[in-house]
């Protein structure tokens, strides 16, 4: 429940203030939101195999968030960050479809 | 765990005791009736992430600029943009040339529509189908002794033919055109089948000077109307001249126009 509203609440104040993304996190944001994303699923997947644990949750996501914006950056260093980028989003997609493949068992048992 | 809590205080519809989460369904469902303080932080991490989504996509709706790209997708855009350039260069080039044949294809078919033009003003006059105005004479036949004759008239018409008369009136009333032809009848002369009514008057369109000089030599018309058919001749040099009476156009019955020469 409080998830939910979490959830929403991030939503309305990202649509009431609407700031600008700094410059220097520009190229890194997409990417985090769908570390983040994955985290997210992989915590709601573990909640239904009822192995969740908020600490886990919450190191999984911030872990993810850091290394798939440090892959990047990293990424850009040394000159292939779209590459890299393509790279992470593919495995991060990859990882979210399994998750939800594996929630969508869960809830509906198909 | 937090489920055993919230078991004896959320919705009692469910009474069976020790076995509690059979399933990830009930488990959702469970945590979803009632709040725990672990989901305070899951929902503060989903509210970074709702957050952080939204600024994003608004953020890439928004961004019509190319600040914070990577040089490699500058290079990209740029090396896209030049296609494009080029390719845009090239359409224009194709248009420029269109445009061109077109423009002269239209002056061509401009210079020959006023050729025609002109061409059918000159005939239309010729012919008698358009009322005309110009410098001219006025000619006025009265018959006060005898009768002029058909050959006198011809005579007078073919003179003034001779010195260009560019238009010609019967009359005030009937207009002479390339097929215009006289007959004599018992009334009198007639004009094309209508009978002409002394006193003629004759308006011409053309050099007053010319026509006039064409009818008033030795033994010319004007002599020969005079002397012999005992009518008195009176011409008149106009400044500018109305001929008002027009022909209808007559469509050829035999002739047809020889394409070949």
């Amino acid at each position: 429940m409080i998830a939910a509203l979490g959830l929403l609440l991030g939503i309305l104040a990202g649509l009431v203030f609407a700031p600008d993304v700094p410059l220097l996190l520009e190229p890194y944001l997409p990417i985090a939101v769908v570390a983040a994303l994955d985290a997210v699923f992989g915590g709601l997947r573990a909640f239904l195999d009822g192995i969740f644990d908020d600490k886990v949750f919450v190191v999984s996501f911030m872990s993810n968030v850091v290394i798939a914006a440090a892959i990047v950056y990293l990424g850009d260093q040394l000159g292939v960050g779209g590459q890299l980028t393509t790279g992470v989003i593919v495995v991060l997609g990859i990882r979210i479809f399994s998750n939800v493949a594996a929630i969508r068992r869960h809830l509906f048992h198909a | 765990m937090p489920e055993e809590e919230a078991r004896p205080s959320g919705s009692g519809d469910d009474p069976v005791g020790p076995v509690p989460e059979a399933t990830g369904r009930d488990r959702l469902l469970a945590t979803l009736r009632k709040p725990t303080g672990a989901q305070v932080v899951v929902g503060a991490l989903l509210a970074v992430v709702g957050f952080a989504a939204v600024v994003q996509v608004n953020n890439t709706q928004l961004d019509d600029t190319y600040a914070g790209l990577r040089e490699q997708d500058l290079i990209e855009i740029f090396t896209g943009l030049t296609g494009t350039a080029e390719r845009a260069r090239r359409e224009v080039d194709r248009l420029e040339q269109t445009r061109d044949q077109l423009q002269s294809e239209s002056t061509s078919r401009e210079a020959a529509l006023t050729q025609t033009q002109d061409r059918v003003k000159t005939l239309n006059i010729i012919a008698g189908l358009v009322p005309v105005t110009g410098p001219g004479i006025r000619i006025r036949i009265e018959e006060s002794g005898g009768r002029a004759t058909l050959n006198s008239l011809l005579d007078l018409v073919q003179e003034l033919r001779t010195a260009d008369a560019e238009a010609m009136e019967f009359n005030d009333t009937y207009r002479l055109g390339a097929d215009s032809a006289f007959d004599t009848t018992t009334g009198g002369i007639e004009l094309d089948g209508n009978l002409l009514e002394p006193p003629y008057i004759i308006d011409v369109i053309g050099a007053p000077d010319a026509l006039r000089g064409a009818l008033t030599f030795d033994s010319g018309p004007i002599d020969q109307l005079q002397l012999y058919d005992g009518a008195t001749v009176t011409v008149q040099e106009l400044e500018s001249l109305d001929i008002e009476s027009v022909r209808a156009p007559v469509q050829p019955e035999n002739a047809q126009v020889d394409t070949s020469q």
